[in-house]
């Protein structure tokens, strides 16, 4: 896919999907973990990857991060040229103060702005994650949450079409992790990029998704588009389509 | 029975639990590591006070004293320590250079890896004082065979420990600075060099000890001048004090230089929270 200029967001009606998956197989040794997956996600559409350990979730987010070089498969690939990842971990350098981890996400080929341009980025960013007054921390003075909104706001500077999140609040606690959750729902409704969260968390997929996919033995299972009255939890529609997502996930 | 219940303590508010980990060493004593030298030092200057040490043997702590203000008074130490000091200096230098970019060549590529790692781990089963024979050979018995000889031994411990260092990073970081498309000179610099600093400096310490230990054997050889020169003759002429003055020359050298280390150290390393 050739870089999208401005003009081009600007008008819907020639709307390209931000990733296209067409029959992509992934084995490890003789285990297949994917099988001939197909995946299409829109623009600005936020797509909520559930499933079982094992069921291949990490494997297709690696796979359309790239970092899936030394697997075993075919298929097709076609993503953004600017994609952001967030991991479980935050993955700060712990030699860099925060405002330089996230500076250093803007250093890429695929960008190349000047460094006051990268400066100011990265301090809007900071701001958005409301961390602009730890900019000159080391990593490890932070708490796992705050590590978290510097790897957020590395990844949202970045302007990216397409973000990756694998589990990014899986290792935080109850209350950050709601924190979490509210936070990324305002950055990507500000931001839209495209975006495709793995969890397995079914709470999280819907109240941030549009669509929540459920992913088994590398196929995709079930596919649910979240509609507004099942977004609120304990309303009937959320208990609804919380219960069909659990059994689809094994959990009767 | 009921005398346990009479040991128990009354119940207090007073939270009187220590504010410091149980099972650690303890509170910190300020110069603490001073406390055994002084006491040798005690133990040395009693035993000399009343006789129990042959002079010929060991001297007097403040003879040792007298004579070093003497030497220094006269500017044979001065001259001395300067010749020794540029010695250890340029050859500690030239060896961490060489090993840094060894490791540098053969931390970054595999073809590096395959030229240098294989040569260095064959020199290193090589203890580098016995090559001096061989460098005597080739180099003369003047300085260029001392800083070889001291270069040589020095690179290894820098080499070993920033390869390590470079080859121990978190693939973790790797696989971050892939999807953030970092080119591989920012990934050398901002990545793999401060990653593998540490290493480095563990490098250097070794280095530091050992180039110092390499001073002290190509001073025996050939000399007319450095401390090693001022020792050998004090040997001669059974003058224990000059010796051990430059005992103590060396060994402030070491410290010095260790010093400095350790302060870059801390230095470079200040993102790191370590235990201590």
């Amino acid at each position: 896919m050739t870089k999208t200029s401005m003009e081009q967001i600007a008008q819907p009606a020639i709307a390209q999907p931000a990733v296209k998956v067409l029959g992509l197989s992934r084995r490890f040794g003789d285990t297949e973990i994917l099988k001939g997956l197909d995946l299409t996600i829109q623009r600005d559409e936020f797509v909520a990857l559930l499933g079982r350990s094992g069921s291949g979730k990490s494997t297709l987010l690696r796979a359309l991060a790239g970092l899936d070089w030394d697997v075993k498969g075919h298929g097709e690939v076609v993503v953004p040229d600017s994609v952001s990842v967030v991991f479980q971990d935050s993955r700060l350098l712990p030699w860099m103060n925060v405002m330089n981890n996230v500076t250093f996400g803007l250093n890429g080929r695929a960008l190349g702005r000047s460094r006051s341009a990268n400066r100011s980025a990265a301090e809007l960013a900071l701001e958005e994650v409301e961390l602009g007054h730890r900019k000159n921390a080391w990593p490890r003075e932070l708490s796992g949450g705050e590590q978290q909104r510097v790897a957020l706001a590395r990844s949202l500077a970045r302007e990216p079409q397409l973000l990756l999140a694998d589990e990014p609040f899986g290792a935080l606690d109850a209350l950050t992790r709601i924190k979490m959750q509210n936070l990324l729902k305002r950055l990507c409704e500000r931001h839209q990029p495209a975006v495709l969260f793995v969890t397995h968390d079914v709470d999280e997929a819907i109240s941030l998704a549009d669509r929540v996919i459920v992913l088994d033995h590398g196929v995709i299972l079930s596919e649910h588009v979240v509609e507004p009255n099942e977004r609120t939890p304990g309303t009937p529609g959320f208990s609804t389509l919380r219960r069909s997502l659990l059994a689809d996930l094994g959990v009767e | 029975m009921t005398t346990t219940t009479r040991n128990l303590k009354p119940p207090s508010m007073v939270d009187t639990r220590p504010l410091r980990h149980r099972l650690g060493p303890g509170k910190r004593i300020p110069f603490n590591v001073l406390i055994g030298p002084a006491l040798l030092l005690i133990v040395w200057s009693v035993a000399s006070a009343f006789g129990w040490i042959d002079p010929y043997t060991l001297v007097a702590p403040w003879k040792v004293v007298t004579t070093g203000w003497e030497l220094i008074e006269s500017g044979r130490l001065q001259s001395a320590l300067a010749v020794s000091a540029a010695r250890a200096l340029t050859s500690l230098a030239i060896g961490v250079l060489v090993g840094t970019v060894l490791a540098l060549i053969a931390g970054m590529s595999r073809i590096g890896e395959g030229v240098v790692d294989g040569i260095i781990q064959v020199k290193r089963s090589i203890p580098t004082m016995a090559l001096i024979p061989l460098f005597i050979v080739w180099f003369g018995i003047g300085e260029s065979m001392k800083a070889i000889t001291i270069s040589a031994a020095v690179l290894v411990p820098v080499y070993l420990n920033t390869y390590a260092g470079l080859r121990g990073i978190d693939s973790r970081h790797l696989e971050l600075a892939e999807t953030l498309g970092i080119s591989r000179r920012e990934f050398a610099w901002r990545v793999l060099l401060p990653g593998a600093m540490p290493g480095v400096f563990v490098g250097l310490r070794y280095a530091v000890t050992i180039a110092l230990v390499g001073l002290v054997v190509v001073e025996q050889i050939n000399v007319t001048n450095g401390i090693g020169f001022m020792m050998a003759n004090a040997s001669m002429l059974g003058q224990t004090d000059v010796i051990i003055v430059g005992l103590v020359v060396y060994a402030m050298i070491g410290l010095l230089a260790d010093g400095v280390v350790r302060t870059l150290e801390r230095r470079v390393l200040r993102w790191r929270k370590t235990v201590g």
